[in-house]
């Protein structure tokens, strides 16, 4: 043993296969609120390969966000395995999730998040600050990374001075330059134009295919949905289809994805999990269909032993 | 994050609520202000009457009869000049013993009167006390035994009773008696509120034949070195036991009046410190509360930190380091307002006020601990805040 506190996810795998960015095993997230559960995630699995391009679509309210939230390490799920960078957050204390925060993942929000009354070089460079970088070498990465997303002569723009197009890329700029493997985009264009928001996607495809970034973005766009290499359709917090997941290719028609009621949907909830937990793209997920019945599982049992 | 880092996160943060962090700061400058200007008049009044305590002279022994406490009424005297004279024996050198017997009366020259302290005393009295002359002479020996009818002025008692003209050679009345004017003291100054020229030396027998009496009042011993002082005292109580074994005597040195005063002054510094702190108290609990809203307006800014990679402890630093910013910045300008103000007083009032560097020390050190004790809560608040629900407040 090296001595690291987190499970090895390679450790069961056969020789040679990716090690995945992400994965995701049954994975269950229930808020309460005022003493209501709300199971916003019941039993997700997925896993995300270096380099993916997964779009991530859906109704509003099925859970795409809680799911952003928990691939980046935001957020812990309330049941099921979750390895990030392979590293079981369940064994993770929140300073040690910052890291991996820090160290493997890029977001980038629809509200952009950029801090005011700081220059697009300082708000890119934030992430670097948390990583001990000196500021000289800071701003150069920075500005670097702001020079790849066209933002080069906006070095000292503050975000109330530019467009919601350059601020959106000032974000996305910020969640690359630490150069994560995984890039994670909650509605990136939700709050742009379209024409605008066909740049930043075309930014972030490009981004995808150049520096080999897995890219996983929320959209409502079918065009754009159809242009990922892989697209994730989920419904009242499971998913319902996997492009990547032979079993469920019989979901794939766009039409599916919007606007329909819950209530249209047989079974959402048994059905597409079992499926989709068997299936030959999730290697380790085999567990859904004994535990998945409340979507729960305690977090204690999918603790790792050796955490001394 | 490293530590420069968070200072400066911390420094832009306040200035980008300029008017809130100088508001902010108000409570603790004024605080800090108050307890050095307050402690500064306290330190000052002490050093004030230690001084004027050690310039009655070096080695002094004050004998007197009953026991020198605070709030004990004053005995009347058996000493008489005979006691003097056992007391010079144990001295052995008659210019070190000195002695009072003192009255208040009505002083008169002309159609000028002063109400003053007609003192009777030994011509040894300028060189047992520090007194000087500003003109004429002092009294002699002969003066005393003669019970001659000479009198020396006190500054206050000269300018009241001769204020366009030379007092010397001039007749004061002292109690309805014709005294002759020999000298001026030098002026002394006020001490602990009393004017100390408001003042006449007379021999000491002149003023035992003007009021009729034997008495001596005290008996002032000014010993050879500051060892044997304390056994000196001893030997005169022994002495003067055994000719009154019905009175208690006391003999004090001025360290045991400096320390009485001393303590005095001491409690009375520190209740006005503690007063001034309960305002630094107040500055405190408003810099928790202005740090409670920031950490408040600032929200998605920590969720967003959190998200890029900041720790728990990255966030608390951060607004810990604001704190203690402001209450930092705070003291120290209110400690140059409670320096100037303290210097203002000392100029231009006569309160004396003596700038310490220990209050100094110890205001900084108190506000920047109250910007710890009160930034850590608002600061641990921000590092626990869930980064997913910050990022969704608005
Ligand atoms: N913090 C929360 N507390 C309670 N319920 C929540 C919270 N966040 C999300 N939900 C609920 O979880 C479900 C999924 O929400 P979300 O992941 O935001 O969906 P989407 O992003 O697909 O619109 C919704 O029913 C939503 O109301
Ligand atoms: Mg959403």
């Amino acid at each position: 043993m090296t001595g690291s506190a987190v499970a090895d996810p390679r450790g069961d795998r056969p020789a040679g296969e990716r090690v995945a960015a992400i994965e995701a095993v049954d994975v269950s997230r229930t808020y309460q609120l005022d003493g209501v559960s709300v199971e916003a995630l019941r039993g997700v699995s997925l896993t995300v390969q270096p380099g993916d391009y997964v779009a991530l679509v859906g109704p509003s309210g099925s859970g795409k966000s809680t799911l952003m939230h928990l691939l980046g390490g935001l957020d812990r799920p309330t049941g099921g395995r979750l390895v990030i960078g392979g590293r079981d957050v369940n064994a993770l204390a929140p300073p040690e999730m910052a890291t991996l925060r820090n160290e493997t993942i890029g977001f980038v929000f629809q509200a952009f998040h950029l801090l005011p009354r700081t220059s697009a070089v300082e708000n890119v460079a934030l992430p670097l600050v948390y990583r001990g970088v000196s500021a000289r070498q800071r701003r150069e990465r920075a500005a670097a990374m702001l020079g790849r997303v066209g933002l080069g002569h906006r070095l000292d723009h503050r975000p109330n001075q530019m467009s919601g197009g350059e601020q959106q890329r000032v974000a996305i700029a910020r969640a690359l330059v630490t150069e994560p493997t995984v890039l994670l985009a909650d509605e990136p264009t939700g709050n742009l134009d379209s024409v605008t928001g066909a740049a930043v996607l075309e930014l972030l495809e490009q981004l995808n295919a150049e520096s080999g970034v897995a890219l996983v973005m929320v959209t409502h766009d079918q065009e754009v949905a159809a242009r990922a290499h892989r697209r994730i359709t989920m419904r009242d917090g499971v998913v319902v289809g996997d492009s990547a997941d032979p079993r469920s290719a019989h979901d794939r028609p766009p039409s599916v994805d919007h606007g329909r009621p819950a209530t249209l949907v047989p079974a959402p909830s048994a059905e597409p999990r079992s499926a989709s937990g068997s299936g030959p793209g999730h290697p380790s997920g085999g567990s859904g269909g004994a535990a998945g019945a409340t979507g729960r599982l305690p977090r204690e049992i999918e603790r790792p032993g050796g955490t001394a | 994050m490293r530590v420069a880092e968070a200072w400066r996160v911390a420094l832009d943060a306040l200035r980008a609520n300029r008017l809130r962090s100088a508001l902010t700061m108000l409570g603790v400058i004024i605080g800090v202000a108050s307890v050095v200007l307050l402690v500064a008049i306290g330190t000052g009044t002490k050093q004030k009457v230690e001084q004027q305590v050690e310039g009655l002279g070096s080695n002094l022994l004050l004998v007197v009869p009953g026991r020198i406490e605070v709030g004990n009424a004053p005995v009347v005297s058996p000493l008489t000049l005979k006691d003097v004279d056992a007391v010079t024996r144990v001295v052995g050198d008659p210019d070190r013993v000195a002695v009072t017997v003192a009255s208040g009366a009505t002083a008169r020259a002309g159609a000028r009167s002063d109400f003053t302290t007609v003192q009777g005393v030994l011509e040894t009295t300028p060189a047992v006390f520090t007194r000087s002359l500003a003109r004429g002479r002092y009294l002699t020996g002969t003066d005393v035994d003669t019970s001659r009818r000479v009198a020396v002025l006190g500054d206050s008692v000269a300018r009241a009773l001769f204020p366009d003209r030379d007092p010397l050679g001039q007749q004061v009345a002292l109690a309805g008696v014709r005294f002759r004017v020999i000298g001026v003291f030098a002026p002394l100054g006020q001490s602990l509120g009393v004017d100390r020229d408001d003042e006449v030396h007379v021999p000491v027998t002149a003023a035992q034949r003007l009021w009729g009496t034997q008495r001596v009042d005290g008996i002032a011993v000014k010993a050879p070195d500051r060892e044997r002082i304390d056994e000196l005292g001893d030997r005169i109580v022994a002495e003067l036991n055994r000719r009154h074994p019905d009175t208690e005597f006391s003999a004090v040195t001025q360290q045991q009046i400096l320390g009485v005063l001393g303590d005095i002054l001491g409690v009375l510094t520190g209740v006005l410190a503690a007063i001034a702190g309960i305002s630094l108290l107040v500055g405190g609990v408003g810099v928790s509360n202005i740090m409670l809203v920031s950490v408040r307006e600032r929200t998605r800014e920590i969720g967003l930190r959190k998200a890029v990679g900041a720790r728990p402890r990255d966030i608390g630093v951060q607004f810990l380091l604001e704190a203690v910013l402001l209450t930092t910045i705070g003291g120290l300008t209110g400690m140059a307002l409670g320096v100037g103000s303290a210097l203002l007083v000392d100029a231009l009032s006569p309160i004396p006020a003596a700038i310490t560097w220990w209050s100094l020390a110890l205001a900084f050190g108190v506000s920047a601990v109250v910007g710890i004790v009160f930034g850590v809560v608002p600061a641990q608040r921000a590092g626990r805040l869930d980064p997913v629900v910050a990022l969704r407040t608005e």
